[in-house]
């Protein structure tokens, strides 16, 4: 049986928890409400380059000459997967879950008897993976001093993969991020970039004839790489979003469940406290009665 | 026919204008084009350069920095790279993409050579075109 001053420590403890759980929640729902709105505000170009691109690809796709990032390199041995998880914890099941998919695609492809190689963005998913896949580690992009998502940080990673790709380190390249939905649902995503898949593509690009500055191979060649940094900026900005919507709904548990803990060690408390009191007036009257 | 069409200017980080507009100049990777609504459906890769956009409100400018715009009879998506409003645009913004270029025209292989001399050097015209 805990004394009276070791619960009541106790209880000032865990409300000091449920004081931060509650400001990381209240930070982490602002930071969700700016992340959604880069989300929101890089969509549009998304949408039109995708289309543009996804028009182009239908068009120039079935010939020989089309570029290895649309046609790929004619084998699939080698993968990349590109882990993107968040820099930080303490939300929920964020990091766990998108490591867990890249780890089961692991297994997957090495069963095919395929090479996987492993490119981290993100402290977390790096830590979560080195046990088991750390010898496939080909690099790692720390996005820690980045306090803002830009579109010069996508292209930096891509840069660092058509890199890779030009030199013919890989075949194929999944990135592994997750979906916002909302605050309580993120689904863990993998999504395969190069070589470059455009399925839902709307194809009203191909219908139109466009007249081509320069020549539409010149155009493509150009637009790919720019394509492969536009998936990885949006995954980036999705990636935020989830993480602070994660962030958001685990402090939220972890606040309620504060509470809970502290309304049952109050009880605890005062139990304790009348059991004492009643344990004196006995004492008290014992005492008196035996004179 | 109508005589304005829709004009957009996205970039990655932003949506920079949505407006019906009656010209618009693009810095074309061949050259400048002015299109107007009814122009045949083009496809076009951008140099550095100003956007100049002609509306009801009179005229805006945009810079831009690689990218490239789709035109159709009636509008127009300039998808831009990096895009700033013409007014608020300072050379200081522009100086870190020239630096930049001029370090991977110097690292380019042959190949790749000759497009990223060309860019250094629409980025070093444009920056004098701005004094």
């Amino acid at each position: 049986m805990p004394s009276l001053k070791d619960l009541k420590n106790r209880i000032e403890s865990v409300k000091n928890t449920r004081k931060i759980t509650k400001a990381m929640q209240m930070v982490a729902a602002a930071k969700l409400r700016r992340a959604q709105d880069a989300a929101e505000a890089s969509r549009p170009y998304t949408e039109r380059f995708n289309a543009v691109l996804g028009g182009l690809a239908a068009s120039v796709g079935g010939s020989d000459s089309a570029p290895k990032l649309l046609s790929g390199t004619g084998s699939d041995q080698t993968h990349l997967l590109v882990v993107m998880t968040a820099e930080r914890g303490l939300c929920g099941g964020f990091n766990a879950n998108i490591a867990k998919l890249a780890r089961a695609k692991a297994a997957e492809l090495s069963a095919e008897g395929k090479t996987v190689k492993v490119l981290t963005v993100g402290k977390k998913g790096r830590d979560a993976l080195k046990r088991e896949l750390g010898d496939q580690f080909v690099g790692h992009v720390d996005l820690t001093e980045v306090k803002r998502v830009g579109y010069d940080d996508a292209q930096g990673i891509a840069r660092d993969i058509l890199g890779r790709f030009d030199n013919g380190e890989f075949d194929v390249a999944t990135i592994f991020y997750a979906q916002f939905v909302n605050v309580v649902t993120q689904v863990p995503t993998a999504q395969q970039i190069i070589p470059a898949s455009f399925e839902g593509a709307e194809a009203d690009g191909a219908s139109t004839l466009y007249d081509y500055e320069p020549s539409e191979e010149a155009i493509l060649a150009d637009l790919l790489p720019r394509g492969v940094a536009t998936q990885i900026f949006a995954a980036l900005l999705e990636n935020g979003a989830s993480e602070q919507g994660a962030r958001m709904s685990a402090m939220d548990n972890a606040t309620r469940n504060a509470g809970d803990m502290i309304d049952k060690l109050t009880i605890e408390y005062n139990r304790s406290r009348q059991a004492v009191i009643t344990n004196e007036l006995i004492e008290i009257i014992s005492g008196a009665e035996a004179l | 026919m109508a005589n304005t069409m829709q004009f957009d200017l996205v970039s990655p980080e932003r949506s920079l204008a949505s407006l019906q507009v009656t010209a618009v100049q693009i810095p074309g990777a061949d050259g400048d084009m002015t299109a107007m609504p009814g122009h045949a459906a083009t496809l076009t890769s951008l140099r550095p350069g100003v956007v100049k956009v002609q509306s009801s409100d009179g005229e805006k400018d945009f810079v831009v920095t690689r990218g490239f715009a789709e035109i159709s009879a009636d509008s127009i998506s300039v998808i831009a790279e990096h895009a700033h409003v013409g007014v608020d645009v300072t050379k200081a913004d522009l100086e870190d993409v020239l630096s930049a270029a001029r370090a991977a025209a110097e690292n380019a292989d042959a190949e790749d050579k000759d497009a990223a001399e060309k860019f250094v050097a629409d980025m070093v015209h444009l920056l004098d075109s701005m004094d």
